[in-house]
């Protein structure tokens, strides 16, 4: 075989998985990530939880919408960001205006 | 295009070495294109049931407990249609050197020394006995907990590290005392009216701010802004790295190369067939790359739940969520990457190969 047909069809290939990820893939379990947004739905309106956990090692970043101005300094005034995940993230919104 | 394998397959190594950190680089990349839309679309979906608005109390602009008397006020203004107030506040547990987040609610029916806990404590915990937790109240006194319930792990997201308890253990727990709260959930009929509310509360009360649904939403829609934060520097150094190396090996025609397209000349190709040659070695290059990187990333991200950016978003954390996320793909910020990763690349290779093919090709052969 050529070696411009086999890249060829290495490409071909790479398109129909590529398409099948992007447009097939996402079908397979729709019923599952409904299920699940759901109940995360039910648990935010029942708690009114209004942050994501996804960052615990700080509180300003455990919950980024409710953090006040001195919750990022609270260790001392010249504090510079030593939680990777205050790297990561930025202030809320009304602190960047 | 027979030719152009040919032709890359004699510098094997080069070229299997370029399309691997150029496959890297593309997913990298690609990975965080992918985590971040799939976390904000999680996040708009989710907190879109979050309280319209959310009134702290602040003294000397630090957030401060917030007296029950101010409830009634804010039920008496036009549109607002209910208003809760919330304890919860954070726990510090020494043995697991791990911070949980304690909630007081009533919807769970919970007995004063019952609480339910989400999958995250349980993991990280570290001393349950008999599916009891053993906590220090603010004084100094234990308080033992039965476990009554776990949370659905599918909620860990926003659960993994919750403890719900009801009020009166909460007080127990961090000494808040009666009349306060941590804030207050308020609820708006007419969300057109969240704004013009929340003025309303700041009116009667200067020493309050108020913190909107939509704040809340636009804060995590620009969360993981990978254009500013240690990511794109992270990012900044490979890419600067690849890309001296990638115009080291475009511009910098090796004498081989020049020989190459000086005999191919001499044999009577024009300079639009070199040009073409160099394209499709560019073109195989770039769009091998592109793929290997996308494919790659959507499986980090989809399939291993972006297991390689857990240290980075763990930090020094001790609990971290398990989740998986929807697959949401931008197609926008994907066909960006695909032009970002094609056509620089295809360009610096055609240009050097332009300058070389123009000249004579008796020349360039005696310089190979």
């Amino acid at each position: 075989m050529r070696k411009s047909t086999t890249y060829l069809i290495f490409i071909a290939a790479c398109i129909t998985l590529l398409g099948f990820l992007l447009w097939v893939h996402p079908h397979f379990n729709a019923n599952y990530f409904e299920n699940s947004i759901r109940k995360k739905q039910q648990l935010v309106k029942m708690l009114g939880i209004t942050d994501m956990c996804l960052f615990t090692e700080a509180r300003y970043t455990r919950h980024l919408s409710q953090a006040d101005h001195f919750a990022a300094f609270q260790d001392s005034p010249m504090a510079f960001e030593h939680f990777p995940s205050g790297s990561l993230t930025l202030p809320p919104l009304r602190f960047r205006k | 295009m027979d030719f152009t394998l040919s032709s890359m397959l004699r510098r094997k190594w080069k070229n299997i070495s370029l399309i691997v950190v150029y496959s890297a680089i593309v997913f990298m990349i690609t990975s965080v294109i992918f985590f971040a839309n799939a976390i904000r679309k999680e996040a708009e979906a989710v907190l879109q049931d979050a309280p319209e608005v959310v009134i702290q109390k602040l003294m000397a602009g630090r957030h401060d407990l917030i007296p029950l008397t101010y409830v009634e006020k804010i039920m008496e203004i036009r549109g607002v249609r209910d208003v809760e107030a919330r304890l919860w506040g954070y726990y510090y547990h020494q043995a697991a050197g791990s911070n949980y987040t304690v909630m007081a609610t009533d919807d769970l029916a919970l007995k004063d020394d019952e609480v339910v806990i989400g999958h995250g404590v349980l993991r990280t915990w570290g001393t349950v006995r008999e599916k009891q937790l053993y906590i220090r109240g603010y004084d100094g006194r234990l308080l033992i907990l039965k476990i009554k319930d776990i949370l659905n792990a599918d909620t860990e997201l926003f659960s993994a590290d919750l403890i719900l308890t009801t009020a009166s253990s909460f007080r127990r727990i961090f000494g808040v005392p009666a009349g306060f709260a941590t804030d207050l959930a308020v609820r708006i009929r007419n969300l057109n009216e969240c704004q013009t509310i929340a003025e309303k509360i700041v009116g009667i009360f200067p020493d309050t701010r108020p913190v909107l649904r939509e704040e809340i939403l636009r804060t995590y829609r620009s969360l993981f802004d990978w254009r500013s934060g240690y990511v794109l520097v992270l990012l900044s150094g490979a890419v600067l790295a690849f890309l001296i190396f990638a115009w080291d090996k475009a511009t910098g025609l090796s004498g081989e190369e020049k020989s190459e397209i000086g005999i191919l000349k001499a044999l009577g190709w024009d300079t639009s067939d070199i040009l073409l040659l160099k394209f499709w070695e560019g073109s195989v290059i770039c769009l091998t790359a592109f793929f290997i990187g996308v494919l790659g990333a959507y499986v980090h991200v989809f399939f291993t739940r972006a297991s390689l950016f857990e240290h980075a978003l763990k930090g020094w954390a001790v609990l971290y969520p398990l989740f998986r996320l929807k697959p949401e793909i931008n197609f926008y910020q994907l066909s960006v990457v695909f032009a970002l990763t094609v056509f620089p690349y295809v360009l610096i290779t055609i240009v050097p190969a332009w300058r070389v093919s123009t000249t004579d090709p008796d020349a360039v052969m005696r310089q190979g």
